[in-house]
């Protein structure tokens, strides 16, 4: 399920300039806008929001949609993030699909609901464009905001570029509609959301083909009433709970299924995790977001120049987390860095966390080092990557986390 | 990879600028990237925009920190010393100015042109002579200068980006790429 790539780099590249389908369209567009596009094609029909930096062209564009008749949806204002969620909600429960974008404080004024969508079982999804907490107040791009609604029990996809993003939004429609569970897909603030991109957007009746009509088994209906969220005892609420457990761990092949069908119609394949360049490496970078293209052009100019055997492990969905597949990446290296664009204060990067959970009853398992990187929109170059790259290769005691070009 | 640095002030369109290069060159079937310095953007403030152009795939993200091209929209945000640090040794940079080049631009083979957008700009009612709107005059002056997008697909791109006075900016364009000498 992994994108392999284990050749030059090159090649790679200029396969990419293989025109595929006759009938797509190609646009240069934003990253905001690549969000708008994924809703359009996943007909969206109803649209609740509130406006943030750097999330507020997703609705701008998709508000002049529903106003030229391009998207026939209903497109609800409303005073704040926790409305938008709670007119989600409601819509979705209805059987209606439902969508909506945030980011930062708007996402932390959700919190609430999102629990309230997953218990629900409501297969709504969310572009989160992530961008630091305030105070101090600062828009840049940074994880924590998404991450720390990792146990609200919706599924997260981290993107990589504008394109991905668009996939990603309708992969991630035909996932909680067969889960039952909501999606968020994350972008990162400025290095995607005001990045113009060219970008393939995939045909409207393909996109229809691979997306039917969401008609769940119960919605809220009038004319046949039922109480949904009621209160439950006890006695049941426990199993409630398992079922939505289960319901994660099938997301994991239904993840899988679904990147295989996306992939007959455009050709582009994405799965639980990206593999680049892993095939002998015995240093692995492991990296989530727009950062990890970055990292891409550090493995490959360490190789060319060092002969480093280094390669990058993608985590594109951190919610399920795949564990099975982690593992059996991370058993054959023997030294591994996480890159983290958040913090979880009083203990490390979350990426990290994760990452040596998944490792902690393995028998062989590499030495795991934690990096913070970027907060707040702090740019990483190819030179911060490598500076990783060299701490990793040093011999000897290592520090468990290091701030990555911090002035400390 | 090409890289290009606009220079402007908020309301002066270098972010335009920047996305209809873009646009430009995605229509030659380059590879392209757009963006705006991350930054809050205030009318008259100094604006920074970038574009990357290339046949591969682009996967380089964040501010370009050495151009091959540098555009400046205004003449006041002119300080060579500062402007050429971020220039690669043999880049060009596009000043839009009605006075001569003097000063100090001695790091490695950095070609200047000046070139006085503002009159074309305004001859063509694209701002008023206090506040020129320069960003398409001066895409008509990158286009003749560098080679890199032809003039033909600046002006599509003109033409699809731009919804008031598509004329005025088309027309500017041109008339700046027939004027421009190489």
């Amino acid at each position: 399920m992994h994108r392999r790539v284990s050749c030059q780099s090159d090649q790679i590249r200029k396969r990419e300039k293989i025109k595929r389908m006759a009938d797509i369209t190609k646009k240069v567009v934003t990253g905001n806008h690549a969000v708008s596009y994924g809703a359009l094609l996943s007909r969206a029909e109803v649209i609740a929001a509130y406006p943030i930096t750097p999330q507020t062209e997703v609705v701008e564009k998709l508000s002049e949609m529903v106003a030229n008749g391009e998207l026939r949806a209903k497109f609800i204002n409303v005073e704040s993030e926790h409305s938008a969620m709670a007119a989600c909600i409601g819509a979705s429960a209805t059987g209606a699909r439902a969508f909506t974008a945030t980011s930062s404080q708007g996402l932390a004024l959700m919190h609430e609901l999102l629990h309230w969508a997953t218990g629900a079982r409501l297969p709504i999804v969310m572009a989160n464009i992530n961008r630091s907490m305030g105070p101090p107040w600062n828009i840049w791009s940074e994880q924590t905001d998404s991450l720390a609604q990792r146990d609200t029990g919706w599924l997260q996809f981290y993107c990589e570029n504008n394109q991905e993003i668009i996939d990603t939004i309708i992969q991630a429609y035909r996932v909680s509609e067969t889960v039952y569970l909501p999606a968020m897909v994350v972008l990162d603030a400025f290095y995607h959301s005001h990045t113009m991109e060219g970008v393939e957007i995939p045909n409207q009746s393909a996109i229809d083909a691979f997306l039917p009509q969401y008609n769940p088994i119960y919605k809220l209906d009038v004319n046949e009433p039922h109480t949904f969220g009621g209160l439950t005892s006890p006695e049941w609420y426990y199993e409630l709970r398992y079922k939505i457990q289960s319901a994660m761990d099938k997301s994991i092949k239904v993840i899988k299924d679904t990147a295989r069908e996306y992939e007959k119609i455009t050709h582009r394949k994405y799965g639980l995790l990206e593999e680049y360049r892993t095939e002998d490496a015995d240093m692995l970078i492991v990296a989530a977001g727009a950062l990890s293209e970055t990292v891409k052009e550090a493995v490959d100019l360490l190789r060319q120049k060092r002969k480093t055997r280094i390669g990058l492990l993608r985590i594109r969905t951190f919610r399920p987390f795949p564990k099975e597949d982690i593992k059996k990446i991370l058993k054959n290296v023997e030294i591994v860095g996480v890159i983290d664009r958040n913090i979880s204060f009083g203990n490390e990067g979350i990426f990290f966390q994760e990452i040596k959970s998944a490792l902690c009853n393995e028998k062989i398992k590499p030495g795991i080092y934690g990096f913070i990187a970027g907060l707040g929109g702090r740019d990483v170059m190819v030179e911060d990557i490598i500076g990783v790259a060299d701490i990793l290769a040093k011999p000897g005691n290592k520090k468990d986390i290091v701030w990555v070009g911090a002035k400390i | 990879m090409k890289e290009v640095i606009f220079y402007g002030r908020g309301g002066q369109g270098a972010v335009i600028a920047s996305r209809i290069l873009a646009v430009a060159a995605f229509k030659e079937g380059r590879h392209v990237q757009a963006f705006p310095f991350f930054g809050v953007e205030r009318r008259g403030a100094p604006v920074t925009a970038y574009t990357r152009i290339d046949d591969f795939k682009i996967r380089k993200r964040g501010p370009v920190t050495k151009g091959d091209y540098i555009v400046i929209l205004d003449p006041t945000l002119l300080d060579m010393s500062e402007i050429v640090k971020h220039a690669k040794r043999d880049a060009s940079v596009i000043i839009n100015t009605n006075k001569e080049i003097k000063g100090s631009v001695s790091s490695g083979d950095v070609k200047v042109i000046a070139f006085d957008a503002s009159m074309i700009a305004v001859n063509n009612s694209l701002g008023s002579q206090n506040a020129p709107i320069v960003n398409t005059t001066m895409l008509g002056v990158f286009s003749k200068i560098t080679g890199e997008v032809a003039i033909d697909s600046v002006i599509d791109a003109i033409s699809e980006n731009i919804s008031v006075k598509k004329d005025s900016n088309i027309n500017a364009a041109r008339e700046a790429y027939e004027k421009a000498k190489k």
